[in-house]
């Protein structure tokens, strides 16, 4: 379809036709004070060669540092084969397309998608993906207080330890909805939550219990007795895990004695790239029983009137085309795109791949972290296990041995006083399996340089 | 014209009610399951539940629309009919026996004086 932009005589005869004078007239009811002067900032555009020449220049300043840096974003080595066949015409498309079933490859691979999902986080059904992981935890919230039909208040124990983002986009979105967000303490010496912070809400009414597992330290709390404390008095549990790390972890289906309720994380580690933030996917997967309950789409397979097989939107009833306002959720796109990569990389390194990278992950991590703590005045700042993250404490503040760090080419962590203040000299870092052992003793030698010099 | 009996009471919204002693039964009228069609999932309150008159006391869903049913009067639920739990499509052959929703107690009598006759609901439905 062309753009075609209204010419003068198009805009006149539409103000004509409506008798207004200016399109600015349209607008009078903004107060003036709001409205943005001109944006002399912004300059004038350039053509395409000169852009291209500026942006060269730009490019050639921009050093790439040896990463190591996590935090909810994780570098992962992506096989070529992945974006090479999500690239193709026929996937090359954020959206579910509409007349959803004339797209019978795309719903094919949803279906996929979803149970693959549903079987590396030990779950019964899976929909076909949301934003991110973090409004994954807010949909899987509420999610909760429609499906625990138990509970009557809306209260939500959130461990203390989630991801600080995800905790703020939870409260964006369910604060106005009457919905009491409870953090959890930590206790700061194992990197975990606190369980004894537990007991005070012991024979308290609460719909569901959030927990990240690994945690935004990558530390691993204690999920089994988490687990089996909420169902013991009709609370849901809501598991936050990386998917990377059920290569290793016990699926969350597995926690206690019959398992989360609901799941949801953040998908980027599974073929998308660190890229500025985004975009990435969320993923949420559930027992069946509260299928219903379950936001945004979820693909199902059936056979056609001839018999044949065939892949369909299922339980649409609930949307929001039919519910309204009433509906599970007012989700109707899913990181399509997103999902294609990360079931075409999931599809390419299978289980044992899996396995493998969460091992190599693990285990790089563990030798960064050893090698640390071997330098004078380091020292691992909890003592619970981890996956493939950790923190150090140094006898600098870790906003000064960050910078160090960089200028020697190496992002080497984040300043955990930003989310935590009390935590000055601690620094969150992560190792993957992209990381050559070069690259670790190299980390390892350019901080005991830094403290050494400082 | 679908089947109205004269003994039951109605609402706009498509709930019969049936008064037995100090209890009410709630379901959802014949003509109200034809029109949404073969039932799918019912979801139920949980006994106990405390409700005012118009309250949303569930969802029926079938295979054209999921919608909200109401209580027709103020009162505690005292029972809900976990048969449709596994067997929805009950709604759909038996609306005014088996396919029953939720036994609630009477909190105000008077309430149920607000109710349609079948007279009043057999207007609504041939308008419908």
């Amino acid at each position: 379809m062309p753009y075609i932009p209204h010419t003068e005589d198009d805009i006149k005869s539409m103000l004509d036709t409506i008798g207004v004078d200016a399109i600015d007239n349209l607008f009078d009811e903004i107060p003036a004070d709001l409205n943005n002067e001109e944006l002399a900032h912004i300059p004038q555009g350039i053509n395409e060669m000169q852009l291209n020449q500026l942006v060269e220049s730009h490019a050639a300043n921009i050093k790439n540092h040896s990463n190591f840096i996590g935090a909810g974003s994780y570098e992962h080595h992506i096989p070529a084969a992945v974006w090479d066949i999500t690239s193709r015409g026929e996937f090359l498309t954020a959206y579910t397309p509409y007349q959803a079933e004339a797209s019978q490859g795309t719903l094919q691979l949803l279906y996929e998608y979803q149970t693959m999902m549903a079987e590396l986080t030990g779950t019964d059904v899976s929909n076909a993906s949301l934003y991110d992981g973090a409004s994954a935890m807010a949909e899987a919230v509420l999610m909760a207080i429609r499906a625990n039909r138990k509970s009557k208040t809306k209260r939500i124990l959130m461990a203390g330890t989630i991801h600080p983002y995800y905790h703020d986009t939870v409260d964006a979105i369910v604060r106005n909805q009457n919905i009491e967000l409870i953090t959890l303490d930590i206790d700061y010496s194992k990197g975990t939550t606190a369980l004894e912070s537990l007991d005070k809400y012991q024979d308290e009414d609460i719909t569901a219990l959030v927990i990240s597992q690994p945690n935004f330290f990558g530390h691993l709390e204690d999920v089994d007795a988490m687990t089996d404390w909420a169902h013991a008095k009709n609370c849901f549990v809501i598991g936050c895990v990386n998917p990377i790390s059920l290569g290793l972890l016990k699926a969350p289906g597995q926690w206690g004695e019959t398992g989360a309720d609901i799941v949801c994380g953040e998908g980027q580690p599974l073929g998308a790239p660190m890229a500025s933030g985004g975009p990435y996917f969320g993923f949420l997967t559930a027992k069946m029983a509260y299928v219903r309950q379950m936001p945004g789409r979820i693909i199902g397979r059936t056979v056609d009137a001839e018999g044949k097989e065939g892949f369909s939107l299922t339980l649409q009833a609930r949307e929001q085309h039919i519910r309204r306002a009433k509906a599970t959720s007012n989700i109707c796109t899913n990181q399509g795109l997103l999902v294609t990569a990360a079931t075409i990389h999931m599809s390419l390194i299978g289980a044992q791949g899996l396995q493998n990278i969460a091992s190599t992950c693990h285990h790089n991590t563990r030798v960064l972290l050893d090698s640390l703590i071997a330098i004078d005045g380091v020292s691992a700042e909890f003592s619970s296990p981890f996956f493939h993250e950790a923190v150090i404490k140094t006898p600098l503040p870790a906003s000064t041995v960050l910078e160090k760090m960089r200028e020697q080419g190496i992002s080497a962590g984040i300043d955990l006083s930003i989310y935590h203040p009390q935590m000055t000299h601690s620094i969150l870092f992560c190792v993957t399996e992209v990381k050559q052992d070069s690259e670790i003793e190299a980390y390892a030698n350019a901080l005991r340089t830094v403290l050494i010099e400082n | 014209m679908s089947n109205i009996p004269s003994e039951l009471r109605y609402t706009n919204s498509h709930e019969w009610i049936r008064v037995e002693g100090d209890h009410v039964i709630i379901g959802i009228t014949e003509h109200a399951q034809q029109l949404l069609g073969d039932m799918v999932f019912v979801e139920l309150p949980e006994a106990g539940d405390e409700v005012n008159s118009n309250d949303e006391l569930g969802v029926v869903e079938s295979v054209k629309a999921a919608s909200d049913y109401y209580a027709p009067i103020s009162g505690t639920v005292v029972e809900s009919n976990e048969s449709l739990e596994d067997s929805p499509a009950l709604i759909n052959s038996d609306p005014y026996g088996d396919g029953w929703l939720v036994k609630l107690s009477l909190r105000d009598e008077s309430e149920l004086n607000e109710l349609l006759s079948a007279e009043q609901y057999a207007e609504i439905v041939s308008e419908d």
